[in-house]
């Protein structure tokens, strides 16, 4: 089974032309630590709101309103650490959808100003009850008010899997011209692993498909959820997983500044999060003398996450 | 006293407590003080060199402490203090 891949984007119809169908760009730099193995990464930061989370926001506007559930005069709610909400933000716009986020109030400042920027309603959950306090407010909401709200509920809607199942599944296969062995992602709504890990299984059934999870309920890797403390998404299912990683905040971060530093990557941590894992993967192999194409995700830029310069910082909370 | 917000991620150090009250005249002595109430949070919040954990952010009222005295930064009678951590998931 192979899939096309599409043309090289050099001219769009419109903005959700420009949504997926990433680069992938090989590592060399990281992949001297796994003599003998690739590290490949895909740059979902070059999509068109900057995160991987476009790919999953265009196909459940898109879906939601061919089958009429997103219908004129309602907004689409959801809840979200920042990178799906700027996503919706701009597909919202670019589409003519009104789109209400509901995040924890401790988001990074520049997520909400970019929010903000595309013209969209936030509401504020409790900094103390992270992304799981933001869920039930988003529910409360739709309860009290369903004519008002579509729930898009990314945590749950297969559309946000199948964005990858028919996106970042089959780009891989054919950018690795089929040779890919590994493919390894962390966690945040578990759809980008999800989608991916069945497509590739199918495409190639030796492909061994690894989740990542933060190590620890407190950790750093922002937009990864660590499952055993967490509301476990409704679209993750353990059995689709070859393996499961555990990573700690330090690595991840150490990782995220060694791909600004090495590669010219200046990425966020769950990306270094992504990458420490698959150097993880490329070393057992290299340790065992075998070869390996590895592929991970870089979720979003660094830039995502600056605090704001000191004399600015009653824009944090 | 000065009371201490928990995140969920900490709470099983706290009996599932959202708040607990200390005393303390500065950060540290606050930190430490929930120590004593909640034994094992310190690691969860410290490194192994003492330091409050890169992604762990503390609040004293409204302010993060890296923009007052960090961990010497004074407390008051009636001060709350945040401990918030990351963002996961989406």
């Amino acid at each position: 089974m192979t899939a096309p891949l599409r043309q090289p984007r050099l001219r769009a119809g419109d903005l959700t032309e420009l949504v997926g169908n990433t680069p992938l760009m090989r590592l060399h730099h990281i992949e001297r630590g796994c003599p003998g193995v690739e590290l490949w990464a895909k740059c979902e930061f070059t999509n068109p709101a900057g995160s991987v989370k476009d790919r999953a926001a265009l196909r459940i506007i898109q879906e939601a309103r061919a089958a009429g559930l997103l219908r004129p005069g309602m907004r689409l709610i959801d809840s979200t650490s920042g990178n799906t909400g700027i996503a919706y933000a701009m597909v919202g716009a670019a589409l003519g959808v009104p789109i209400t986020l509901v995040m924890p109030e401790n988001v990074s400042v520049p997520r909400k100003q970019v929010a903000t920027a595309y013209g969209v309603e936030i509401i504020y959950s409790s900094p103390m009850e992270g992304s799981d306090g933001a869920i039930l407010l988003a529910k409360r909401l739709v309860d009290l008010h369903p004519e008002r709200y579509w729930y898009a509920d990314q945590y749950s809607n297969p559309n946000n899997w199948l964005a990858h199942y028919h996106g970042t599944g089959p780009e891989i296969w054919a950018q690795t011209n089929g040779r890919v062995t590994h493919f390894v992602t962390g966690i945040g709504t578990s759809g980008t692993v999800m989608g991916t890990s069945r497509r590739l299984h199918e495409l190639g059934p030796q492909v061994r498909c690894i989740g990542m999870q933060p190590d620890d309920a407190m950790h750093g890797l922002e937009g990864m959820k660590h499952l055993p403390s967490s509301i476990v998404p409704h679209i993750y299912d353990e059995s689709v997983l070859d393996e499961t990683m555990w990573m700690s905040t330090e690595e991840g971060w150490d990782m995220a500044e060694r791909l600004a530093h090495e590669e010219g990557l200046m990425v966020g941590h769950s990306s270094g999060g992504n990458v420490a894992a698959a150097l993880r993967v490329g070393k057992a192999l290299a340790a065992e003398d075998k070869p390996g194409v590895v592929v991970t995700i870089l979720c979003d830029r660094g830039d995502r996450y600056f605090l704001p310069l000191k004399w600015e910082k009653h824009y944090l909370w | 006293m000065a009371t201490i917000r928990i995140p969920t991620p900490l709470r099983k150090y706290t009996q599932g407590q959202e708040e607990v009250q200390v005393t303390g005249d500065t950060v540290a002595a606050v930190l430490a003080a929930l120590e004593q109430s909640a034994p094992g949070i310190r690691e969860r919040i410290f490194d192994d060199a003492g330091k409050v954990r890169r992604f762990v952010n503390v609040f004293v009222g409204e302010e993060d402490i890296r923009f007052l005295d960090n961990l010497q930064t004074p407390v008051a009678e009636r001060d709350e203090i945040s401990i918030v951590p990351a963002i996961a998931g989406g």
